[in-house]
């Protein structure tokens, strides 16, 4: 056993995870913007047509990592959020706060791609299907989650009040997830599945490059904004002056 | 101190009459609007009817959150209370309970006579009661997360709803879901039982998320 012990708290002091953050950024953002131009380029010139969807079918190359991250972004949202109420820790709090914004973007490119999607594929735009339904109470959610935290002026209070709304909220997740099967749907025929339409090696490639990018992206994103709110919690505090310097 | 705090809160409201009235009449404004809005055709009528009498009361029952804790946190006794060596779970439940007999029990006696209106038969009135005594309990004890969450805040009422509402869906689906049932002829059982579910799950842990949301209002 060495003496030399790993301080495993040390990044979680925003004092030395900005300039961390700083650094990595690049690696985040510069593979997100190759991955995505090499997924649109595969997805939309390599990618066969469809049989039965023609072109249209090319959305969901954007709507399917688009509401993968929505629903994933929530539940990293909620937990960041339980972690930094349960031991003080701001730092996990802010990463909340930051990932909030990105995962209602998201929610909503899903939303308006399937839209898009649906149009040509279902001929409607919308359809009270369980799956749109749930994606729909997701976008509430996030947008509950951070109007109530821009509601309330005091920092402490804001996050810890938006920790009891995000896990409140991951508790109806599954409430919602099951109603595929409670839900009275006419429509049921026309939800998406896994094994609705066989996909050529070049979908799934396109795919998950884009999945890869919006992960990249989320990633990048979310660090860059984390540090803005760290500047702005921050004001007061000397080590800031002298990584603004 | 929990059947003490419940009739403390229905003497205040009793002195308040005028609240309590005014959220069941809003109740009875809003199912009589549909009518009117969509026209007098019995069939159509009834074939609304569960989503109006549902959708109206998750809106009536809504709008009298901010009753459960407001006038307790301006004069301060809120702060007392959760002060106090009682769990703030139990000082949470008596609160719910008092809100759900002031606010919401009006609303599930007053429902069958708006179902008439809208052309149901006993039995699908009988499970309308059902339905709504089941899941307006569930109504004021979510709510009660929402409205602790906004105490003292800037447009807190618009808030709660953003907050509230998406939390509210499954209760509506399950309830509406009972009484289009047995309009069909189908058993509603399975939606009552569903209700009844959602009823013994939110009781267990939404107090618990409202004493935590009071706990970070109050202090």
């Amino acid at each position: 056993m060495s003496n030399r012990r790993i301080n495993w708290y040390k990044y979680a002091a925003p004092a030395n995870f900005y300039p961390r953050a700083g650094k990595m950024i690049p690696f985040f953002a510069v593979p997100a913007v190759i991955l995505f131009i090499v997924g649109m380029y595969v997805g939309f010139f390599v990618a066969p047509t469809d049989f039965q969807q023609g072109e249209s079918y090319r959305i969901l190359f954007i709507h399917v990592p688009a509401a993968w991250m929505g629903m994933f972004l929530y539940v990293m949202l909620a937990i960041y959020a339980g972690i930094g109420w349960a031991f003080n820790a701001r730092l996990a709090s802010m990463m909340a706060q930051a990932i909030a914004p990105t995962g209602a973007i998201f929610t909503f490119i899903s939303l308006v791609t399937g839209s898009l999607w649906g149009r040509p594929a279902w001929g409607v735009w919308w359809v009270w299907d369980a799956r749109l339904t749930s994606t729909l109470i997701l976008m509430f959610l996030y947008i509950g989650f951070i109007s109530l935290q821009s509601s309330i002026d005091d920092v402490r209070r804001a996050d810890r009040a938006g920790a009891v709304l995000a896990l409140v909220g991951v508790i109806n997740v599954p409430i919602i997830y099951f109603s595929v099967q409670w839900w009275n749907s006419l429509h049921q025929g026309a939800t998406i599945s896994k094994n609705s339409f066989k996909m050529a090696p070049s979908m799934a490639a396109a795919m998950f490059l884009l999945l890869g990018a919006c992960w990249l992206y989320s990633i990048a994103v979310v660090l860059v904004r984390l540090r803005y709110i760290i500047r702005e919690r921050e004001q007061e505090a000397p080590w800031l002056a002298e990584v603004a310097a | 101190m929990f059947s003490w705090l419940v009739w403390r809160d229905l003497i205040l409201a009793w002195r308040r009459r005028a609240d309590v009235l005014a959220t069941v009449f809003f109740f009875i404004i809003v199912t009589s609007l549909f009518p009117l809005g969509i026209g007098p055709e019995r069939e159509t009528l009834k074939t609304i009817a569960p989503g109006v009498v549902w959708v109206a009361a998750l809106l009536a029952s809504m709008l009298s959150l901010g009753r459960i804790f407001g006038n307790d946190y301006q004069d301060g006794t809120l702060e007392q209370l959760v002060l106090t060596p009682q769990p703030t779970y139990l000082v949470v439940l008596a609160k719910v309970l008092a809100h759900w007999i002031v606010s919401e029990l009006p609303l599930v006696v007053i429902a069958p006579v708006l179902g008439l209106q809208f052309g149901l038969s006993e039995n699908s009135l009988v499970i309308v009661i059902a339905s709504l005594l089941l899941g307006t309990p569930v109504l004021s004890v979510i709510g009660s997360i929402g409205a602790a969450l906004t105490l003292g805040l800037r447009a807190a009422n618009v808030l709660v709803a953003l907050l509230v509402l998406p939390l509210y869906i499954p209760v509506l689906i399950f309830g509406s879901g009972a009484v289009q049932a047995s309009l069909t002829g189908a058993s509603p059982q399975a939606w009552l039982l569903l209700l009844a579910a959602t009823l013994v799950v939110s009781l267990v842990f939404a107090p618990w998320a409202t004493s935590a949301a009071l706990k970070i209002s109050v202090e």
